[in-house]
């Protein structure tokens, strides 16, 4: 089965004072076509600058990356990628903001309006068109801003933290708002986080890296039942597998402070 | 009423707020409330008469002065003269025509030097090899002043108007230069990794991230940028020229009618504050929508 995407062996060396200093061991990752996949792991391990790699923005050092079987390293454009800060341009209203990936590929102004505007109603944008980003809260960017994302249309997503900045209240709004979107879109998400509990709760899949230099320390698949419900983050079984991770992570924090 | 649960928690009764029928007994209790809206009108309005106030004293005191005799009027000149020079330099001189050279050669060097200097210093961002190079020269260059060369460029160009269309291009492209260059160092990096993510090429990061975030830079160099034109424009005028407000105040100067001086004077400030105003202008207009957070 070939598999959505695929990253084999990657890593990345950096010079630094003369010294090589890797901030990412080999790592190798598969995951299938419209998986929700979340990368869990301590401050510095390496997270984003495997988004960097897979986004085309950074090369790795070694390995490859290989989307729909065709290798990406080094092209940007293929995923769509999104920060924890919103970037969006502050001199553009939130429609002209959304539909801009659309207008980089040369998609025809009136055209991508007619795209993004439905989506804006849908997901709670209705009416703020118009606007620009300074009137709207940290959550509203944040919801323009993966529009704009999934506007871009690509197949594969990466996150990196976009929820970091929200406060907690916001932050589970946007889980729900999220996973709205994932089933609705069936993209491949990747998704990185501190928070256990959102990893636990918005994933399929959960990798866990060690600290730097980052490499995978375990893979685990949630199994609860889909469509998760707020509910669920006080379960038992949610509970455990919580507890499990927590392990796993300040055990890694352990190994950072011995070394 | 107390109700544990548990071992973890209590929750409380909360009271609710005075009804109407708890407080017959006692009379309504009016809120203060201050009139933030009220205070700052008042003040507005006292600032505008105040600055009314000022402008009349300075008139009056300097015209009466001069006519008891506390100021000279012949160094000092008085407001009644100022005006009747005026108004003679307009009906029988060149005033007009002066204004126009003066103010003309002024925005003509403005908005070139404006506009080229930002160019410059938006074109920074293509090569860090090139900025690099380039910056030590337009620091020195902007550090030197370039009134001081208004001799060599009156020369080189003549005593037309085109020579003081070039100085004060001189005057105001390194600051724009410079001004640019500055908001473009200041361009945030994330900005630019979300274009190429979003498969940008160069060109469109430059036209839809570089220059839109430059602007406000820019912008603030455009009222310096105006006072440093008109500056130009009028040395160039004091060292040769045939026409405008400067060569009117050199040769007053030189025939010694110092009221022909002073409407010089206030003719250019006057002018300068029209001016001014007119970048104050442009300013707001361009920056509909680009002010950041």
């Amino acid at each position: 089965m070939t598999h959505k995407i695929e990253i084999s062996g990657v890593s990345k060396w950096f010079r630094r004072n003369g010294e090589e200093i890797p901030a990412m061991r080999e790592t190798s990752l598969a995951i299938e076509e419209g998986r929700f996949v979340s990368i869990i792991g301590p401050s510095g391990c390496g997270k984003s600058t495997l988004f960097n790699i897979i986004a085309g923005l950074m090369p790795p050092s070694t390995g490859k990356v290989m989307a729909d079987g065709k290798d990406i390293v080094g092209t940007t454009g293929y995923v769509g990628y999104m920060l924890q800060k919103d970037m969006l341009l502050p001199w553009r209203t939130i429609l002209d903001n959304i539909i801009l990936g659309m207008e980089v590929r040369g998609v025809p102004y009136k055209e991508a309006v007619e795209r993004a505007l439905p989506l804006m109603e849908k997901y709670g944008l209705k009416g703020f068109d118009k606007h620009y980003p300074r009137e709207l809260s940290g959550g509203m960017r944040q919801r323009a801003a993966l529009l704009r994302t999934l506007l871009y249309d690509r197949d594969i997503i990466l996150l990196d933290e976009p929820f970091g900045a929200l406060d907690a209240q916001t932050r589970l709004t946007m889980q729900n708002w999220l996973l709205q979107i994932w089933e609705d879109f069936g993209k491949t998400v990747l998704f990185v986080t501190h928070d256990i509990d959102e990893a636990i709760y918005l994933s399929d899949d959960i990798y866990v890296f060690s600290s730097r230099p980052g490499r995978i320390k375990s893979k685990i698949t949630v199994t609860m039942e889909r469509p998760r419900k707020t509910e669920d983050m006080t379960s038992p079984a949610f509970m455990e597998l919580k507890h499990h991770l927590m392990d796993l992570l300040s055990a890694g924090h352990e190994e950072e402070q011995i070394s | 009423m107390e109700t544990a649960r548990k071992e973890a928690f209590i929750v409380h009764a909360v009271t609710p707020a005075e009804s109407a029928a708890g407080s017959s007994k006692r009379p309504e209790v009016v809120p203060y409330i201050l009139d933030e809206e009220g205070l700052e009108r008042r003040r507005s309005r006292r600032i505008v008469w105040g600055r009314a106030a000022v402008a009349v004293l300075v008139f009056l005191v300097w015209e009466v002065f001069t006519r008891i005799g506390l100021l000279d009027s012949y160094y000092w000149s008085s407001p009644s003269a100022i005006l009747r020079t005026t108004w003679t330099q307009i009906t029988e001189g060149t005033l007009l025509r002066d204004i126009t050279y003066t103010s003309g050669s002024t925005i003509l060097g403005f908005v070139f030097g404006t506009f080229l200097g930002a160019l410059l210093g938006l074109s920074f961002w293509w090569s860090k090899s090139y900025a690099g190079i380039s910056e030590p020269y337009l620091i020195i260059l902007n550090a030197m002043p370039k009134l001081a060369l208004a001799p060599v460029l009156v020369i080189l160009l003549g005593i037309g108007f085109f020579s003081k269309v070039a100085l004060a291009f001189s005057m105001t492209v390194v600051v724009s230069a410079l001004s640019a260059y500055s908001g473009v160092k200041s361009v945030d990096p994330d900005m630019e990794k979300l274009m190429y993510s979003l498969g940008a090429k160069r060109h469109q990061v430059f036209t839809k991230v570089v220059v839109p975030w430059s602007m406000p830079w820019i912008i603030s160099s455009l009222r310096i940028n105006i006072a440093l034109a008109l500056a130009g424009a009028i040395v160039g005028e004091f060292i040769a020229s045939s026409q405008g407000v400067g060569r009117m105040i050199m040769y007053a100067g030189t025939i010694l009618d110092i009221n022909l001086v002073w409407v010089g004077v206030v003719v250019l400030s006057l002018l300068s504050m029209v001016m001014y105003w007119g970048v104050v202008v442009l300013e707001k207009w361009l920056s509909k929508g680009l002010t950041k957070q």
